[in-house]
């Protein structure tokens, strides 16, 4: 007989949907505007490890987006004000426990906050969401030295491989610094830093800057990531509003793409022309809301909290 | 030669390791942060049962394995192979003493194993959950006590020794749940 039945129980869809009407609830009493930008347009991300799923429209190549980010900054550079989305998202090749091609991500932007504002909202939310009240402050650096006794920003990359093999097994070849660093940080620490607790760990190192500007002494961006119980919940960013350094980053993006042997992504330019024109300063941050719902509801399995996962 | 790529990675899935066949026993997908992806498994290697964790690059191919797992009858043992037949087919395999290893004490003749072969040749042995052993040998014990309260050890006709009730007697069939060698009851 053909499996027709949804995934996830009637019981924990009522939940989402609770839990979908709480979010809005908590924008809408903090004066934050809901958009929803389309979820096919015509360029994608240069992030050299995501691959987007493409369609025809009309003879047109068209992406499926990764993330909302482009399409809601250019809102924002365009006088939008504070506002956020809950926006299904896709990605190709990703699945697991914790991914599906298909996904929902909160996004939202506060205008003229740092990260550390931002990281203060994120845990409102979250333990509204949830009823985790508990919550840990720490930076990337201190997190590596307090876990795995090492300082991610002075070993060597010798010392760095073999740690990383004594800890993890066996490791493919031509692993980068930033794979055993982040392979490190996903199974070495990300499981044990945040039980019970809302988790953030702050200032990335500047290879891992992505969308965020560099603070003062430039060896550390404005990002953050948020974690609990095992699930990292969100990546959110000081945002960097200078289109020149952008542009620098997705071509970089595009050379790592190239000896990475990846096809290469056109760049953007509607979203570099919104960057030039002028981002506010602001934060943003994605939120994995199907994330959220396992551990409000405290499910180990992404499929019990959608309808109909693959 | 076949292969798989990480993205068709399932628990259960054969794979070539250092020239040797194995079967993922769990599998994470995993990407942290913006990163490269990678797929975490555990491997069972199929000839020594040794366990490791591996780590691979998200999208990587790997060697198929030619393993299979076909149900076979198990007919005899000639002391140094184990020999079974495809019901099917008739063909006949033998497996040695690594491939059998201790199982052997729970083959019975014409008991139904899982036999589970690499490019043609029997590497694992997997005997029926539960089988059915004749008793040949056991203290008498306490005649009439049926109470089941308390254990001795029985030796059955295969050579295994298992524990039993007191009230078992020598001669009597029980049932054994061969995962953990533990008595399921007596056998009609």
């Amino acid at each position: 007989m053909t499996h027709w039945q949804p995934t996830a129980s009637i019981n924990t869809l009522r939940q989402r949907a609770d839990t979908l009407k709480q979010v809005r609830t908590f924008f809408q009493q903090r004066q934050v505007m809901e958009v929803d930008t389309p979820a096919l347009m015509p360029h994608t991300v240069t992030d050299p490890y995501m691959t987007a799923l493409s369609v025809d429209v009309l003879q047109q190549k068209m992406y499926l987006q990764t993330s909302p980010e482009y399409a809601m900054k250019r809102l924002l550079a365009a006088g939008s004000g504070d506002i956020y989305q809950l926006a299904k998202n896709y990605r190709a090749d990703e699945q697991g426990r914790k991914h599906q091609p298909e996904f929902t991500l909160l996004e939202w932007y506060r205008l003229g906050w740092d990260h550390h504002q931002l990281m203060d909202e994120v845990y409102e939310l979250v333990s509204e969401i949830t009823g985790i009240t508990k919550r840990t402050n720490i930076t990337y650096q201190q997190a590596f030295i307090d876990h795995l006794s090492l300082d991610p920003t002075v070993i060597t990359g010798e010392v760095l491989s073999e740690r990383a093999e004594q800890l993890l097994g066996e490791l493919p070849d031509n692993m980068l610094r930033e794979d055993y660093l982040s392979l490190l940080f996903a199974e070495k620490i990300e499981p044990i830093i945040a039980e019970q607790r809302i988790t953030f760990v702050y200032d990335f190192p500047a290879s891992q800057s992505s969308l965020a500007r560099l603070l003062s002494d430039k060896t550390v961006a404005g990002r953050f990531e948020c974690y609990c119980n095992g699930l990292e919940l969100a990546n959110g960013f000081w945002e960097l509003t200078d289109a020149k350094e952008q542009m620098q980053r997705f071509q970089h993006d595009q050379t790592v793409r190239q000896t990475l042997d990846r096809p290469s992504v056109d760049i953007d330019q509607a979203f570099i022309a919104a960057l030039e024109h002028g981002l506010p300063d602001c934060s943003g941050v994605a939120l994995g809301f199907d994330r959220l719902l396992m551990l409000a509801l405290n499910k180990s399995d992404i499929r019990d909290v959608l309808p109909f996962a693959r | 030669m076949a292969s798989y790529s990480t993205n068709e990675f399932r628990n259960g899935l054969k794979i070539m390791q250092d020239n040797e066949p194995c079967i993922i026993v769990e599998n994470e997908f995993v990407r942290p942060g913006k990163g490269q992806a990678f797929a975490r498994a555990k491997l069972k290697y199929l000839l020594t049962g040794r366990m490791v964790e591996r780590t691979f690059k998200s999208g990587e191919s790997v060697e198929a394995a030619d393993v299979m797992d076909q149900d076979m009858e198990y007919l005899y043992t000639d002391g140094e192979f184990w020999h079974f037949m495809d019901p099917a087919s008739f063909e006949q395999v033998a497996a040695d003493a690594k491939a059998v290893g201790d199982n052997a004490q729970w083959l019975i003749e014409q008991d139904t194993c899982m036999v589970t072969t690499w490019n043609g040749n029997p590497i694992v042995i997997t005997p029926p959950i539960q089988v059915t052993l004749e008793v040949t040998d056991t203290d008498p014990g306490l005649k009439g006590d049926t109470s089941g309260g308390g254990n001795k050890p029985a030796t059955c006709n295969t050579g295994a020794v298992v524990n039993v009730p007191l009230f078992v007697q020598i001669g009597e069939k029980i049932k054994v749940d061969t995962r953990t060698g533990t008595y399921a009851g007596r056998a009609k």
